[in-house]
């Protein structure tokens, strides 16, 4: 067992040594298909320009940390398919802020990963370049829909790596793959530059090896944009100052009737140990009830895919993107859209188009935005009397791939316990926190007060102290 | 709910812009049906004078308040830039544009 390089010891290293390390690495682990595209010569190019320049980058928190950028995020001149046919040649004219941020940093970005198509997805396997596989066990799924970003830094091709989160689609492969994700609050992280699906949903953050460098990260991309009108004014925090170990007196709530059923015994008792280790530092666990959350799958495949069925439309073969020719410019649309879709992204906006139409609005969008409310409310009363709630990040361990394939609805169901912090507009973290007998990562998801990623982050720095489940390496990683 | 038919499958493929295949009209048909199966039990939930939730920008729920900055002119992409991923365009001397199927016979 060797611990995984973080961002402080890199930060010492020649950064074109760290980028051939990195490029090395995803070649020889190319058989996990975490990437949809590399970009090594422009990223040895920058990895010199920093090595030449150290003085310039003193200050910079990222200086030569390799990044791999989950493939819906924009990348100018770096081909951007959110792992759709429609996509597969869409190379952006611009930066997303982040990726903007993370060069001012001193990152380097070495590649586009696989994911979900349009982040549609918990498993991977919407891709339409065929699944990211789980470095634990490969033929298992990564999770989803960051997969890709997820197996990066699991496998240790780079240290950080950067996904979107739009129901649980960094925590749940962060807790799958057996490293660190963390979805920011509604508006901390701007997505200007992010491929939109739920645009009251999604939300870009990072993944990495430890805590720390998840908030190290974090401040390096927060902030208020211009670009992004969703942005969030709130100030940003300085994060790693808030990583004390002290949690004495931290309150922990669980949703234990909640958690009564459904979940994977192992899964369970990795909980019940993870509330032992902080109640060991000092924190007090208190039963907390979340009424509404059980309701949470519902009202967020009513909300998400009315948004992406809205946010989709846009892809239509007119501006960029597949065209399917047609001499009718009705039929362009509806043929180039037929072929450039894969069938999870065509039900959802399915779905969404359907519970948007006249007659079912009231009945299933409105129903839903106002459940919404019911849920963000039981959050609301719940942290006046905690401070942090604990949960597991996924009720099931990775499971095979093309087990589930055929039943949407029972994948669906699998996202309970990172849905609603999306639908409450909370930030959470998942931390890896034991293994299944089978050698399968299991996660601790913790969730926050709105922007008080400061707490969060100290809690789980504060929990990872006591535990070496960060530093165990998976078998295709030896 | 039930699947739904193959009509109403159709009907909103329309309105999503979707041509779909006869094998795909079979499998929503279910698939959908039995998505919204699930979502009737929102219907269990007593949400009488429940304010909607559209945006957690705010406390309330509300989308977050207009957004507003100085009304001037800022570089903005190049139109060569811009139609660089164009299925098809033309080139012009204002920059060029996008070309579709003729719409206005």
């Amino acid at each position: 067992m060797s611990a995984p390089a973080t961002i402080s010891d890199l930060r010492k290293m020649s950064a074109v040594e760290t980028c051939h390390a990195a490029l090395d690495r995803i070649l020889a682990t190319a058989s996990l298909n975490a990437f949809n595209t590399i970009d090594g010569d422009r990223a040895l190019e920058r990895a010199a320009d920093i090595d030449r320049n150290r003085a310039r980058y003193a200050s910079a928190p990222l200086a030569g940390v390799p990044v791999a950028v989950k493939d819906n995020i924009c990348t100018r001149g770096l081909k951007t398919t959110a792992s759709s046919r429609i996509l597969e040649h869409f190379i952006p004219p611009y930066d997303a802020t982040v990726i903007e941020r993370l060069h001012a940093a001193g990152a380097v970005v070495i590649g586009k990963t696989n994911c979900d198509e349009f982040a549609m997805g918990s498993s991977n396997e919407n891709s339409a370049f065929g699944p990211a596989k789980n470095p634990w066990a490969v033929d298992r799924i990564p999770g989803g829909s960051s997969g890709g970003s997820a197996v990066a830094v699991a496998a240790r091709m780079t240290p950080l790596a950067f996904g979107s989160d739009t129901g649980g689609s960094i925590r749940q492969p962060a807790a799958m793959c057996g490293v660190v994700g963390l979805k920011p609050t509604y508006g901390r992280v701007s997505r200007y530059g992010l491929l939109a699906f739920g645009s009251s949903l999604d939300q870009i953050g990072p993944f990495a090896h430890t805590v720390r460098d998840a908030a190290i990260t974090l401040g390096v991309i927060a902030g208020a944009d211009p670009a992004d009108a969703t942005s969030a004014p709130q100030k940003v925090d300085d994060y790693e100052a808030a990583l004390t170990g002290d949690v004495k007196g931290l309150r922990v709530g669980v949703p234990s009737r909640m958690l009564a059923e459904g979940v994977d015994p192992e899964i369970s008792r990795a909980l019940l140990t993870a509330l032992d280790t902080l109640r060991a530092r000092g924190a007090t666990v208190v039963d907390i009830d979340l009424p509404h959350a059980k309701y949470a799958i519902s009202v967020y495949y009513l909300v998400a895919t009315a948004e992406a069925s809205s946010n989709l439309a846009r892809y239509d073969g007119a501006r960029y993107g597949l065209r399917s020719a047609d001499a009718d410019l009705g039929a362009m649309y509806m043929k180039s859209r037929e072929a450039g879709f894969g069938a999870e992204v065509k039900r959802r906006i399915m779905l969404g188009t359907y519970v948007l139409s006249a007659g079912y609005y009231d009945a299933y969008y409105l129903k839903a935005q106002q459940v919404r409310t019911l849920i963000r409310r039981d959050y609301d009363q719940a942290f006046e009397a905690v401070d942090v709630v604990a949960m597991p990040t996924s009720p099931i361990p990775p499971f095979k791939i093309g087990e589930k394939v055929a039943d949407p609805l029972q994948m669906y169901l699998a996202d309970i316990f990172t849905v609603s912090a999306n639908l409450a507009g909370l930030p959470a973290i998942s931390v890896p926190c034991g293994f299944s007998s089978g050698c399968l990562p299991i996660g601790l998801q913790l969730t926050g007060r709105p922007f008080d990623e400061r707490t969060l982050l100290q809690a789980a720095d504060a929990y990872e102290r006591d535990t070496e489940w960060w530093k165990q390496q998976p078998p295709i990683a030896g | 709910m039930s699947a739904l038919t193959k009509a109403q499958v159709e009907a909103v493929a329309a309105l999503a812009n979707l041509e779909l295949e006869p094998a795909e009209i079979e499998l929503f048909a279910r698939q959908l049906g039995d998505v919204l199966t699930h979502v009737e039990e929102l219907k269990q939930v007593d949400t009488t004078g429940i304010a909607p939730t559209t945006s957690t920008s705010s406390p309330g729920g509300a989308a977050t308040q207009g957004v507003e900055r100085e009304d001037e002119v800022r570089p903005s992409l190049a139109i060569a830039d811009v139609l660089a991923n164009a299925p098809e365009r033309e080139k012009a001397r204002d920059g060029g544009f996008f070309k579709v199927p003729r719409i206005i016979g």
